[in-house]
């Protein structure tokens, strides 16, 4: 415990180097199953991560995405130290993340939103309070911190209330403001928008995207939603089975794969024909005897504003949604493509 | 060390804020208090006014005593470390930048104070007002007897998170816990003085840590065991809790290897 954050020493930890380096990662679970009829548990080898290498500069934001069981989850435990690898490498800040966890855990912060960090019975303050002093802020850093992080995250209005009593957007931005409070290099986030409403995910997305621009951190999030990618990463990595299926810029991603967008137009009175659509749009369907247009298009040729327009002139549109194309379906097409 | 600190400060605080649960468990340890001791005097004043060693007095103040230091010590056994590897909890736990036993450790100091002030004081006034309390006559007693509660707890502390974090290899621990902790009261001195046991069991208790945990602090406080005497107690709970922090180490070394956080 007598050992104070002085990374910049060993010029391998230092500012140099990749944030994260995973070089053939692999990690399996043992899974002792009953097969029906059978009278002794068997064990059966599951990989979860399979020859996974990934290598994120200082300073990128990631977004790291796949179905459920791809290996997400199992991916970060590797990288804060809580899992063992079976084997392959982790580098995390120049450290190894399993031998070294406890410092790095001054270094990096983590949000899982399916898990608090935060004293349930005591006012939120508390909580930062204590991890001030985990950290060793003094005094001052913590509360310049805290303020700006009250502020950025809109936390004044119930810092004095028991985190138990906060509703779950609330919440949330606890758990961001609590990884954060430190001043991390790299900030991993698993899920933090899971179960927000708009106004909180954008409320989120907003302080992250300005609080990574000050002070230039890493950023690695895991997420379902296709949104939180756009709004806060540069870059898409996306696992399946285990391994990177696609690595590159969201951007390219869809146009690689012709994922469009979906918009799905109620008009006011039927009509059978199609609408003309601007290039870079399809009709894809209509359906309710004339009533419901779907309209694909690629989201980088098109704006929902211009095609609006120029659909507008042409009926009456009474409702409208749009479906953005959804994580599990970029996978699927990427693995189908891969075969 | 500051952090330790703070933790101990704020789990405090969170127990005041169980005032319900408070006055409950007042009620409830005064009452079982009155039941034992009415037990104890019963049999001592059938065995014609002493019973191996132990006057009526020194019986009912044995009681209060032992009824002060079950919640301090947690007599029952605590689940929380349990529940939070099997929840997966235990990977924010894990990833915090202190020590794991010494974050729980800080955590059980903070709530282990708060019962003493709020569950200890309650029955040894009662206990004093009731039947009389035997007193030390050297008053080191007083200074020895609060480092004893304080290493007994320590010793309890380390026993509980042992059963607790055989979480990390079998996936339902309450039978363990129960069994522990029927054992404990047994072997601890808490149901019975350990000296009212036949030889064979007392030979068995003397052997494991279970006394260090209650009899050894009501003991050296209630003056049964001379400053002299209470040294040696007080060498062997430093010893016990070596022993246990050891394993607990080990424990947690290997289930840190060997964990897989569930869910999420």
């Amino acid at each position: 415990m007598n050992q104070s954050p002085t990374p910049t020493r060993d010029p391998a930890v230092g500012e140099r180097g990749p944030a994260v380096a995973l070089t053939a990662l692999r990690r399996d679970y043992t899974v002792h199953a009953k097969a029906d009829g059978a009278r002794r548990r068997t064990a059966r080898v599951i990989r979860a991560v399979d020859d996974l290498t990934l290598h994120i500069e200082r300073g990128e934001a990631v977004g790291f995405v796949g179905a459920n069981g791809a290996g997400k989850s199992t991916t970060i435990k590797m990288m804060t130290g809580i899992l063992q690898p079976t084997s392959g490498d982790v580098r995390v800040l120049g450290r190894s993340p399993v031998a070294e966890r406890r410092q790095l855990a001054r270094e990096i912060g983590v949000v899982f939103g399916q898990r608090s960090q935060l004293w349930w019975d005591l006012p939120l303050r508390d909580s930062f309070a204590i991890l001030g002093a985990m950290h060793r802020l003094t005094e001052r850093e913590r509360r310049a911190r805290l303020d700006r992080l009250v502020a950025g995250l809109d936390l004044s209005g119930f810092l004095d209330r028991p985190v138990r009593q906060l509703s779950l957007g609330q919440r949330m931005r606890g758990e961001v403001a609590a990884a954060l409070l430190h001043s991390p290099q790299l900030v991993i986030l698993d899920e933090p928008t899971i179960g927000l409403d708009m106004v909180s995910k954008e409320g989120l997305r907003r302080f992250l995207t300005e609080d990574r621009a000050e002070r230039g951190t890493t950023l690695f999030l895991t997420t379902h939603d296709m949104s939180d990618v756009e709004r806060l990463a540069e870059r898409i990595v996306i696992v399946d089975g285990g391994a990177v299926a696609y690595d590159g810029a969201l951007a390219d991603l869809r146009e690689s794969l012709g994922a469009p967008r979906e918009l799905i137009l109620d008009l006011a009175s039927p009509r059978e024909e199609p609408l003309r659509v601007p290039p870079g749009a399809q009709c894809a369907g209509i359906e309710a005897g004339g009533i419901r247009h779907r309209i694909r298009f690629s989201g980088a040729d098109l704006t929902v504003p211009v095609l609006l327009a120029s659909l507008s002139e042409q009926a009456e549109i009474a409702d409208l949604s749009l479906a953005e194309p959804a994580i599990e379906d970029l996978v699927r097409r990427i693995s189908a493509q891969e075969r | 060390m500051l952090s330790y600190w703070r933790i101990l400060t704020a789990t405090f605080r969170q127990h005041t804020t169980y005032r319900t649960a408070t006055l409950a468990g007042i009620f409830t340890n005064s009452m079982f208090g009155l039941i034992r001791a009415s037990i104890l005097l019963a049999a001592i004043h059938a065995a014609g006014g002493e019973l191996n060693g132990y006057t009526a007095l020194q019986a009912a103040t044995y009681v209060w005593l032992g009824q002060a230091l079950l919640a301090p010590i947690e007599a029952f056994g605590t689940r929380e470390v349990a529940a939070r590897v099997h929840q997966g909890d235990v990977a924010v736990d894990l990833l915090r930048p202190l020590s794991f036993l010494g974050l729980f450790f800080a955590q059980k100091l903070g709530r282990s104070s708060y019962y003493l002030l709020a569950r200890g004081i309650p029955p040894m006034l009662i206990g004093a007002l009731l039947t009389g309390l035997a007193l030390p006559e050297d008053p080191l007693s007083y200074p020895l007897g609060v480092l004893t509660i304080a290493l007994a707890i320590t010793v309890a502390f380390l026993g509980d998170m042992l059963v607790n974090l055989a979480a990390f290899w079998i996936l339902e621990t309450r039978g363990l816990t129960v069994l522990y902790n029927s054992v404990m009261n047994l072997l601890s001195g808490f149901l019975i003085p350990i000296l009212w046991f036949p030889p064979w069991l007392l030979a068995i208790a003397r052997w494991t840590p279970f006394p260090s945990m209650v009899q050894t602090p009501i003991d050296v406080l209630s003056g049964r065991v001379g400053p002299a005497s209470a040294i040696g107690l007080i060498g062997v709970q430093s010893a016990w809790i070596l022993v246990l922090l050891l394993a607990a180490a080990v424990m947690l070394r290997a289930g840190a290897r060997s964990l897989e956080v569930q869910g999420g």
